[in-house]
């Protein structure tokens, strides 16, 4: 089956990417050495979040498990711009696989910071913009608002030739006018979705169980929603969309494909399976195969009635 | 330095539930992992029972970490032992798995135990300190230790007689000392009151503690070694999603700020790398 395609201008084996912040490949080397790069799980790989100054995350708890999914309230934890661009970026730039690296600021000057740093390394493919991260409460406002969205936009997109992806938030009434003032601004791509704003009680202490308050909920749980909304934006923008929310396997996968998605990620499952990436993507062949299909991209060109 | 780690195949496999039953109250289960290198002492497993894990409730979905209380065999047709405590949805179903059942395992993970020498140059001795279905991985970490030769002292305690069982199965007759808050057996009391009593004897400087077991247990473990200069290596426990570095679920305060990651840092970590080894509570 041929898994081949293009996003935005990167070439890729196959349509499955990891969801930022749920894959650490430099940990996953520790506990799995080269056997990680032999049976590398997505055809590309997209960094944890980095922001300008350092942080150490959320207090816990930071995990809650509901029934089908999981609330995170991990808070970003990254080096910071400048640990990461000299020590983790290089290793990661050495993947076998496309690297795109996730960025979040508080203002459009910081953004405008990192999108730079970023796109003068050599061997970045592309840089996801996390305006939607429901965890920092600087990361609601851009995405939840149309108007900020294209602000924002305009600002970075002068800065690199790099494609430029934006992340869209759940959170809002319509993630489709959120994408749609993203492209105007000059975005080569869309990503959704992230999580879902939500929070678990911890009834003995009469206070929620998560250190940070609430968090974003992710898994098969919140797959509908995500569905409901890769179909809205993919049918309402031009540019390609990365759909993501519950994906476990090469069915669900499809499904994303089918409602108007270019490239799908795997997120919380990669918790599940370390090597869910490769199940997804063989499972995706499998389903297009029974279907008929020959490729992925002839799936892509039928229209979902 | 740290220990080293053997390393996981990468992702996860099914094996087959060898043997399984109930062990005082706790149950220990047998899985053939013909993948997997053999564990070091410390090191855990991320469990899921089968592929229907995800039952009419929607939970348990994420694998558990569970810690190896055994091991035999070689690499090819190794046989790893876990001992289970019914304490949620992903435990009970644990407690559920007959032999010939399957169960998907991931690992193994995580930073090991280190030998005393590796501590402390001058270690001459352990001491294991272990309390409830902690006493799982002190004892590889006992058999690992004795096989070098390394004196090594055994103490565990336990809420009342039941919940001692495995000791038998897991320790065999090799010397441990008892302690049980219900007096039942050994010594009325906690097992750090034993601990207490070696802390305080002219041997102390040469020996490691090593510990695992309830966090308040933990806790004093660590603060006693800390007052008396041993050096102390814990175990600890983190609700954990993956096991492998990748959710950042399991962060645990570092002494010099700033948060390590339970699974690739530890679940093995020194007494003075922590500001409280109270993880996992409200």
């Amino acid at each position: 089956m041929d898994l081949r395609t293009r996003l935005c201008g990167i070439e890729l084996d196959g349509p499955v990417l990891n969801g930022s912040g749920t894959f650490d490949v430099i940990a996953a080397r520790r506990a799995f050495g080269a056997a990680l790069e032999e049976n590398f799980p997505f055809s590309a790989f997209v960094s944890k979040t980095i922001t300008g100054p350092p942080r150490s995350g959320n207090p816990p708890h930071r995990l809650w498990e509901t029934p089908s999914g999981m609330i995170n309230s991990i808070g970003l934890p990254n080096p910071g711009l400048d640990q990461f661009v000299d020590g983790d970026l290089l290793e990661l730039i050495g993947l076998p696989v496309p690297l795109i690296v996730s960025v979040m600021a508080d203002s459009a000057e910081q953004f405008a910071v990192l999108v730079e740093a970023i796109a003068a390394v050599d061997g970045v493919a592309g840089i996801e913009l996390n305006v939607s991260c429901p965890n920092v409460h600087s990361g609601l406002i851009v995405g939840e608002q149309p108007s900020e969205t294209e602000a924002l936009m305009r600002t970075l997109r002068p800065l690199t030739t790099l494609p430029l992806i934006v992340k869209l938030t759940p959170n809002v009434a319509g993630p489709e006018t959120v994408a749609q003032a993203a492209e105007s601004g000059g975005a080569d791509c869309v990503s959704l979705i992230n999580t879902v704003k939500a929070t678990a009680i911890d009834p003995d202490h009469g206070r929620t169980w998560l250190g940070a308050g609430g968090g974003g909920l992710s898994g098969p749980a919140v797959r509908p929603i995500a569905l409901a909304q890769v179909r809205a934006v993919a049918s309402a923008v031009d540019i390609p969309v990365i759909g993501m929310g519950g994906i476990t396997d090469g069915e669900s996968a499809l499904d994303f494909i089918l409602a108007g998605a270019q490239a799908v990620a795997v997120g919380t499952e990669n918790f599940r399976d370390p090597a869910a990436g490769n199940a997804v993507s063989r499972g995706l062949a499998s389903a297009l195969e029974r279907r008929g299909f020959v490729s992925l991209a002839e799936a892509q060109a039928s229209t979902l009635s | 330095m740290p220990a080293e780690r053997p390393l996981a195949p990468f992702g996860r496999r099914s094996c087959r539930v060898t043997a399984a039953a109930a062990d005082g109250g706790y149950r220990l289960f047998t899985v053939l992992d013909e993948e997997g290198p053999a564990p070091a002492p410390g090191q855990f497993y991320m469990l899921t029972e089968g592929p229907d894990w995800v039952g009419g409730s929607g939970r348990p979905f994420l694998p558990r970490a569970i810690s190896v209380a055994r091991t035999s065999g070689d690499p090819g047709a190794l046989r790893l032992e876990f001992l289970i405590d019914v304490v949620g949805p992903g435990t009970a179903r644990l407690n559920e798995l007959e032999q010939g059942a399957s169960c998907l395992i991931a690992g193994p993970f995580g930073q090991p135990f280190s030998l005393p020498r590796e501590i402390k140059p001058d270690a001459v001795g352990a001491v294991l300190v272990g309390g409830g279905i902690g006493i799982a991985p002190m004892a590889p970490l006992r058999r690992h230790l004795v096989s070098r030769g390394v004196p090594t002292r055994t103490l565990l305690g336990f809420r009342d007689r039941e919940h001692s069982g495995a000791v038998e199965t897991l320790f065999g007759c090799e010397e441990t000392r008892l302690a049980f808050e219900d007096g039942s057996a050994g010594h009325r009391g906690y097992v750090t009151d034993l601990l207490a009593v070696i802390l305080a004897g002219d041997d102390r400087g040469g020996a490691v503690v090593y510990s695992c077991g309830p966090p308040a247990m933990l806790e004093a473990v660590r603060k006693m070694c800390g007052e008396h200069g041993v050096p102390v290596e814990l175990a600890l426990e983190s609700p954990m999603a993956c096991g492998f570095g990748a959710c950042f679920g399991c962060a645990v305060p570092k002494v010099e700020g700033g948060y390590l990651r339970l699974c690739v840092d530890g679940p093995v970590v020194r007494g003075d790398q922590i500001t409280t080894a109270m993880t996992g509570e409200v």
